[in-house]
């Protein structure tokens, strides 16, 4: 198996590295984002969120406030026009923060509780900051550790089973001749694009406009026609650039408030988030505290996997943080157990965070898995070689692909894994300990309906048009090449038109799924196009429009398990005296179907392995168990990797094709972050002969833990 | 936040004359924490007094060896500069590890001695903080504390000092020169920083109404077999959790002179002197070395969650003046 960057099945434009198509606004500060857009009257509206963790809202002294320079209106509970929250949104049920200003109940630090709308934002920001907002506050439950006694089994969800069983796992491990059995944790871990979220509300001619920041305006129009009870023609929702999401710009309590100031003032108005306001409004990622037991025969060959995963929700909404899952695709055993349940505190509500689920599971399997690998002696890849499954292991489904040995082999043969001693705690330079790790990834591969049109225009160009977002993933340029792909024409030659509810319904970018679903819709729709161009024929001056629509091909979609995986590698350096650890470099080899633009994929696959760096070693949100909130909520308080942290980071890619998939499409979004932290944690391993199973790897952790090296002798 | 008054001065008798003309005002100086907290709410001056026009931006020579550093000096100017770097390498490594290249810009050397502690207690307006408002209780004793003080804290505040640069002005003696109304003035670092006590709030020993006019260094030439490191939580961009600055003087296998202070340990820059005592005159061993850091550190009180900051700032005692002595021996 070779690399194949840039070659895979390119017959045109797919597959071809493109800059985006959009950078040259981007860096020249022309592009404007949804708090840039200028609009005559524009008021501006500032959030208030609660300081206490649980109670109801007393009182709301708006008469002093009111009084202020520019102030136009404070709205809240008592006054705030009533909104329906009662409908099944693009992903599931809405957050009860989305009704802002509904009631007097708190649940939560951080919860809107008015917003004061001013001529000027500096205004809206002052007066806001001087509302006085009283409580009847009541103790709160904050604190998450494994095995609360609160702690519940969730009903089933599309998503999956919250248990999947097969086998007898105890029997199983009886007899199993290697064990193991341990505990990992993860913290609260925020999404924090570096565009605030922001919307701005105005109405034109009877129909609501918003011009938002998110990750797709169909679900965004959708949810907003549902809550103020208006036609979903009625609504318009556009995001023509969007500063990252990561899972965090869905509907939010923004652009509610936005809205409902806009119809109560009848003026447009824009909310901006602040940072401090992000972190308990957007969403997070759960903490976890799961527990993975493997047991083998002697060969190494898995008789048990058994991973139960633990986390945290809010008491108004469940979202389920579903790390256990990913053990269901990776690796065969005779008994399977997983299961995700969760406990409901006085803390925000989690979501979506870039690889939900796999992102954290991942950590603890393959943590578990490099632990198998040193009690057995058998090398971690053969190990997972050892136990790659044929079918699903509990599904029993094929593959659609499944391309992870190849991962394994380029991965090991360009890192160098083969020379790799596996005995800890040998390498020295310096006051670094040095050490090697890997771990292996996957993400669900999947596609949701959209539809697409597409212009042959007179002039000889042509025109897509989607509801698509791109939130700096390439998106658009993604499009334009697969459209041009399918045209054989040459890219210059297509205009993308996207990020507009009144393009039509089409899928989020979200879940890896957002390049795979547009690029359906848009083959789709130049097939059709161009079955009509070979008609022959002028082309009239308002052009040829085909259009699409992939619900019904996606239904048709036969079973299967669909997935992309990967191979992560790591090297660290480990300073156990001062508690210091620097990845030294990383390779992520991954089999992720086919690769539309290399350029901006990389940046993807890079990106995630980057965020994998300060998954393991950084990203920890703390939380004050006596106020309910969190300690420095803002991006020098909540560390991420800077520049100086990131090493050398390559990412790859080998052939994985499906013949059978109509767009082969898998997407990069998020199998990067996967498996990283834990590539990472098992390299610390390797240089200090300690486990670290409790992210993120601080310097207060590496220290008071030392190293543990074996005698020598013993090949650990 | 709240709206406020701007305006920049030129002379220093000018500054002090608009400052003690409005109670409500405050010296601007690169504004990287000031306007900060501003923004959270910490702080809410109705003026600002901009006091980077000040002539006061100069790094000059003394006489006797030293060196007068004015209070408007940038971070990145301090760190180039030759001397710094000849005479105190210290204090360019200390300055060069701080905050990040935009900042060092902008951030003034003045305004570094009086930056606040970066405490999530202390930044969070909603919530108790004895040295944002006095009473009001500390959270971090009972709460998240692990980058926080062993030495020196009370039960009122376990704050400690964001600064690198002051931890090596600290192990070099500076003197701290200001301007008032009623003429100048000068405090030695060492008395710069007030205990923490009862009386968290109240953090420097300027009196009120005084300008920072610069700093002194006097002549030491052990400063010049000088080093600083800074431990913290990413390789850049964070606050230290231990850092030191150290100097040595070693001849033949005998310690000379040793300086040694440590950061974020501390709500002020803190010297360890009994580990400078038990240095001098004594061996240049590691083990020497380990039993003056234990000197030092019997005085730590550590919290729940902060106790590996013993370990770890003995560890670096070890190291740096371990790397010195080898640097010596060459």
């Amino acid at each position: 198996m070779t690399t194949t960057t840039g070659t895979t099945t390119t017959t045109g434009a797919f597959g071809t590295a493109r800059t985006r198509l959009e950078g040259r606004e981007k860096v020249t500060g022309a592009a404007r984002y949804a708090g840039d857009i200028p609009l005559p009257d524009l008021a501006h509206g500032w959030m208030v969120l609660s300081t206490v963790a649980r109670g109801r809202v007393s009182a709301v002294e708006s008469e002093p406030v009111l009084a202020m320079p520019g102030v136009l209106a404070v709205v809240h509970h008592e006054n705030a026009p009533r909104v329906n929250l009662d409908y099944m949104g693009m992903i599931g049920k809405p957050d009860p923060i989305l009704g802002v200003f509904q009631n007097d109940r708190v649940p939560f630090m951080g919860w809107p509780v008015a917003l004061v709308i001013a001529e000027r934002p500096e205004q809206a920001r002052e007066a806001a900051e001087a509302l006085v907002v009283r409580y009847d506050q009541e103790p709160h439950d904050i604190g998450f550790t494994a095995g609360h006694p609160d702690m519940y089994t969730p009903a089933d969800s599309p998503f999956g089973p919250a248990v999947a069983t097969k086998g007898d796992v105890e029997a199983e491990l009886a007899a199993s001749t290697f064990v193991v059995d341990s505990e990992y944790t993860t913290p609260e871990e925020h999404h924090n694009p570096m565009e605030p979220h922001a919307a701005t509300a105005h109405w034109d001619g009877g129909r609501l406009e918003v011009f938002d920041s998110n990750q797709g305006s169909t679900m965004v129009a959708a949810e907003l026609a549902q809550i103020f009870s208006l036609d979903a023609e009625s609504v318009r929702v556009r995001s023509e650039h969007v500063g990252g999401g990561f899972g965090s710009k869905t509907t939010r309590p923004h652009q509610v408030a936005a809205v409902m100031a806009a119809t109560l003032l009848q003026r447009p108005v824009r909310v901006v988030m602040t940072r401090r306001q992000m972190f308990s409004t957007i969403g997070y990622r759960s903490p976890t505290a799961q527990r993975v037991r493997l047991g083998t025969d002697e060969s190494g060959r898995l008789r048990v996997l058994d991973h139960r995963s633990e986390c945290v929700t809010s008491t108004v909404h469940e979202f389920i943080e579903r790390s256990a899952t990913v053990s269901r695709v990776m690796y065969d055993a005779d008994a399977h157990y997983t299961s995700d349940r969760v406990v409901r505190l006085d803390v925000p509500s989690p979501t979506f965070m870039r690889a939900p689920g796999e992102a954290p599971g991942s950590f603890a399997l393959e943590c578990a898995m490099d632990e198998l690998a040193e009690k057995s002696g058998i090398d971690p890849i053969e190990l997972r070689v050892r136990n790659e499954p044929d079918r699903g292991p509990v599904s029993g489904l094929p593959f659609s692909s499944r391309n992870l040995v190849a991962c394994y082999e380029e991965g090991s043969r360009r890192f160098g894994w083969a020379d790799r001693d596996p005995r800890p705690g040998l390498r020295r330079e310096g006051r670094w300990l040095l050490g090697t790790g890997m771990a292996a990834a996957s993400f669900h591969s999947g596609a949701g309906p959209s539809t697409a049109g597409v212009t042959a225009e007179a002039d000889g160009t042509f025109t897509v048009r989607i509801n698509a977002a791109d939130i700096g993933t390439g998106a658009r340029t993604a499009i334009n090449l697969v459209a041009a792909d399918a045209l054989a024409v040459d890219p210059e030659r297509v205009r993308v038109v996207m990020a507009d509810s009144d393009l039509g319904p089409a899928m989020l970018a979200g879940g890896s799924m957002g390049t795979r679903s547009w690029a359906w819709a848009v083959g789709i729709a130049v097939s059709e196009l161009r079955e009509r161009l070979a008609l022959g024929g002028d082309i009239p001056p308002e052009g040829i429009t085909a259009r699409s629509d992939t619900t019904e091909a996606i239904g048709a979609l036969a079973s299967k398990e669909r997935h992309s995986f990967g191979a992560q590698f790591a090297e660290v350096a480990v300073d156990v005296t001062s508690g210091e650890v620097r990845v030294r470099r990383m390779l992520g080899i991954f089999a992720a179907g086919r690769i539309v633009n290399p350029l901006t994929a990389r940046n993807q696959l890079v990106g995630g392995m980057i965020w994998g760096i300060s998954m393991a070693l950084h990203e920890e949100a703390v939380r004050d168990r006596a106020s309910g909130g969190l300690v420095s909520p803002d991006l020098a308080g909540y560390h991420f990797a800077a520049n100086a942290d990131v090493p050398i980071v390559e990412a790859d890619w080998v052939d994985d094709p499906d013949p059978d998939d109509p767009v082969g499409i898998k997407g990069v979004g998020e199998i990067g972050i996967v498996g990283a932290a834990a590539a990472i944690s098992n390299a610390v391993w390797h240089a200090t002969g300690v486990r670290h199973r409790n992210l993120p790897i601080r310097p207060d952790r590496v220290l008071s833990a030392g190293t543990n090296v074996p005698e020598p002798g013993h090949a650990g | 936040m709240k709206e406020f008054g701007y305006q920049r001065v030129l002379e220093v008798s000018e500054a002090i004359s608009v400052l003690g003309a409005d109670p409500d005002a405050r010296f601007l100086g690169g504004g990287t924490n000031l306007v900060d907290l501003m923004k959270t709410g910490v702080e809410r001056p109705g003026r600002l007094v901009d006091v980077r026009e000040l002539p006061l931006g100069h790094v000059e020579l003394t006489s006797d060896g030293g060196l007068r550093i004015g209070a408007t000096v940038t971070n990145s100017d301090l760190a180039a500069h030759p001397e710094v770097r000849r005479r105190y390498p210290a204090l360019a490594q200390a300055v060069l590890a701080g905050a990040s290249g935009q900042l060092r810009n902008m951030a003034t050397v003045g305004g570094n001695l009086l930056q606040r502690t970066r405490c999530g207690y202390f930044t969070d307006v909603a919530g108790p903080c004895n040295k944002r408002l006095p009473g009001s209780g500390c959270p971090a004793i009972e709460g998240e504390h692990h980058n926080h003080a062993i030495f020196g804290a009370s039960e009122h505040c376990v704050a400690t000092h964001p600064s690198d640069m002051g931890v090596a002005l600290a192990a070099f003696d500076a003197v701290v020169r200001y301007e008032t109304a009623d003429g100048p003035g000068e405090l030695p670092l060492a008395d710069f920083y007030l205990p923490v006590g009862d009386t968290p709030h109240l953090e420097t020993a300027l009196p009120s109404g005084a300008l920072i006019t610069g700093i002194t260094l006097p002549p030491a030439p052990v400063a010049a077999h000088s080093r600083y490191r800074k431990v913290r939580e990413r390789a850049s961009y964070a606050f230290a959790i231990g850092s030191i600055a150290a100097a040595l003087d070693v001849r033949d296998g005998v310690v000379q002179e040793v300086r040694l202070a440590f950061g974020a340990v501390a709500s002020r820059p803190w010297r360890a002197l009994a580990a400078e005592r038990a240095l001098t005159g004594g061996p240049a061993t590691a083990e020497a070395f380990a039993a003056a850091a234990d000197a030092e550190l019997a005085a730590a009180e550590a919290l729940p969650h902060n106790g590996y900051k013993v370990p770890l700032m003995r560890n670096l005692v070890v190291a740096l003046l371990t790397e010195l002595t080898e640097e010596a021996a060459r």
